[in-house]
């Protein structure tokens, strides 16, 4: 156990350090930099730009700067808005994704689990039929279609919640439906596969021979094995989701990290880019790990290897 | 199973399962006429893809503009059909290119066997670990949005699953029977390689290349809905909807027409690739 957190920690520094490398010289790369940006600058403000900065330095030394701001947790100062630091830019948007993401993960897994796990135990019956269709449909239907529908449709017309920004508590609703559908979609197909599969398994048999009813059957032996598929597509997807859906955040014009990311990069924030890969990184290594443990408490047949 | 008499050949078996859902046949018919009408309709429109009609501006369906027109006058058809062909394009071309490197890697992966392997599995589970989509974002800004670059950098991300179901197929198969018969007569490594190995991957490659192609195009549609893709004047499915969720308050069509074409493709690829799946592993088909 402690051998495979110790290993996991690992692989997670040598992403965090690649990403770090990666992202550096790709924005050091964008044509143009920031400088060049502004008209009318003169040669001593840039001089003395880039000294600010330390973008007169080789560029190996501001790329181990940068591996010294990650590694000792010190955070730096932003390269469009000066005198803030990534860190409080990112704290100001986490909020905001995060309040979406915690809300689409809640509705797709209230309405994924049970359509899946009911398709699941009434094979070709009418229900199955139903929410298959209504499941495959919700996957055909990705966010840049149905977010702006759903904001038309109840933000525009029906005026139940404001179709985009970010001022009031039912601001979260919308983007997080559009979210929810089309994960619930995914996860009612995942229960429904993976359910089905449980439920023809020999200790199923066994169970219901020593006469265990349904309802024990499904819900302490069957739905325990049943979840590792979704556990394992919950990872990412939480992690996804927390840093903030591109489109979903667009489509809502919501003050999350995804936009702040596209900003960044369309402004040539190279530290705020740094900063937000930084942490996209770090969450989807984070969620992964605890996929695993989950995965490794639910199915004690998962031994943890290193 | 009546229909693996010994005279079939497994491909030849597989298609015979794939068709026997009527359901399957109406996607792949579907996406065929799709191809064909998004190759030729742009050839046979009477409107280029940028032609504008300055009066009419955005128009409803009409007789002369049979899905109307966009705010700038443009024909909708002409510009649907010719994001569809930019749309299909990215998305078959980057799943090929993943295809390429997967199948490689893992072939490599799975023949290295011991050492070799387990570094280079270990890489890919540290790929999988990357936030790949701010990379391609990055990417996008850097070379300044070039339509190659976006299946190139597409199809550099998606390879790592295929990677890794190929190499699990050549790690099951190196040490059958029909290989060592192969090797014990003979055979060279190419040989092997080319006649054994490949031709028993081929079936979960196209499996899970057809499952790849709809998110490859969700992938190029989110870049192109951000403005980071395909730049106007082209269009691709990813830019009409962008355009169309501009304007949807007044014109809703222009947003609806193209996320008819996207939604239906979408699900007609899903459907063909939930089809090839059982239809190439009979084990899960059994259990529908």
């Amino acid at each position: 156990m402690i051998r495979f957190l110790l290993s996991r920690l690992l692989q997670g520094v040598i992403v965090i350090f690649m990403v770090i490398t990666i992202t550096f010289f790709l924005s050091k790369m964008i044509p143009g930099g920031l400088i060049q940006n502004e008209k009318n600058v003169s040669p001593v403000t840039l001089k003395a730009q880039a000294e600010y900065y330390g973008w007169d330095k080789p560029l190996i030394v501001q790329w181990w700067k940068q591996i010294v701001h990650y590694a000792t947790f010190d955070m730096p100062e932003s390269t469009h808005f000066r005198g803030r630091y990534i860190d409080e830019i990112i704290a100001s948007g986490f909020p905001v994704s995060a309040s979406v993401a915690v809300l689409a993960l809640s509705i797709a897994l209230s309405i994924g689990i049970p359509v899946g796990a009911i398709s699941a135990l009434k094979p070709h019956t009418l229900e199955d039929r139903v929410s298959m269709l209504a499941t495959t449909t919700g996957i055909c239907m990705p966010t840049m279609v149905s977010g702006p529908i759903i904001a038309l449709v109840l933000g525009l017309h029906l005026r139940w919640f404001n179709a985009s920004g970010w001022q009031e508590s039912g601001d979260v609703v919308l983007p997080a439906v559009t979210l929810g559908i089309i994960y619930s979609a995914y996860i009612a197909r995942l229960m429904r596969g993976s359910l089905r599969e449980t439920l023809a398994l020999e200790f199923i048999r066994t169970a219901r021979a020593k006469g265990a009813g349904e309802i024990a059957v499904v819900f302490r032996h069957a739905m325990k094995l049943a979840c590792l598929p979704v556990l394992n597509f919950l990872g990412p997807a939480a992690a996804g989701l927390l840093t903030g859906s591109f489109v979903v955040e667009t489509t809502f014009q919501l003050p999350g990290l995804g936009q702040f990311f596209i900003a960044a990069v369309k402004n040539n924030d190279h530290q705020l880019t740094m900063g937000l890969s930084v942490l996209f990184a770090a969450l989807i290594v984070f969620f992964n790990l605890l996929v695993d443990l989950l995965q490794a408490w639910l199915n004690p047949r998962i031994r943890l290897q290193a | 199973m009546s229909d693996s008499s010994p005279s079939l050949s497994p491909m030849q078996a597989a298609w015979r399962r794939f068709c026997r859902h009527r359901i399957n046949l109406a996607a792949l018919g579907f996406l065929i006429l799709l191809i064909v009408l998004c190759v030729l309709g742009p050839l046979f429109s009477p409107y280029a893809q940028d032609a504008q009609d300055l009066e009419l501006k955005a128009v409803n369906i009409s007789a002369p503009h049979w899905l109307g027109t966009d705010t700038l006058g443009r024909d909708m058809l002409t510009r649907i059909l010719q994001g569809g062909r930019v749309s299909l394009s990215v998305g078959l071309l980057a799943t090929a290119v993943a295809a390429c490197i997967g199948v490689t890697y893992g072939l490599i992966s799975g023949l290295a066997g011991g050492r070799i392997d387990a570094a280079m599995m270990r890489v890919v589970d540290i790929l999988y670990a990357f936030p790949f989509i701010n990379f391609v974002i990055l990417l996008m800004v850097v070379f300044g949005r070039q339509f190659w670059l976006i299946f190139v950098a597409i199809g550099a991300v998606e390879w790592l699953t295929m990677a890794r179901v190929v190499r699990g197929q050549v790690l099951s198969l190196k040490n059958l029977e029909f290989v060592t018969a192969a090797k014990a007569s003979g055979a060279s490594f190419r040989h092997i390689v080319l006649k054994h190995l490949l031709p028993n991957v081929i079936g979960p490659v196209i499996i899970y290349a057809s499952l790849t192609v709809p998110g490859v195009m969700l992938l190029e549609a989110t870049l192109s809905f951000l403005g980071l893709g395909i730049q106007p004047p082209d269009a691709s499915w990813g830019v009409l909807l962008g355009d169309g969720s501009q304007v949807m308050q007044t014109y809703p069509w222009l947003l609806l027409y193209p996320g008819l074409f996207f939604s239906s493709t979408l699900l007609a690829l899903n459907i063909l690739g939930d089809g090839l799946r059982d239809a190439f592993d009979p084990k899960s088909a059994a259990q529908e």
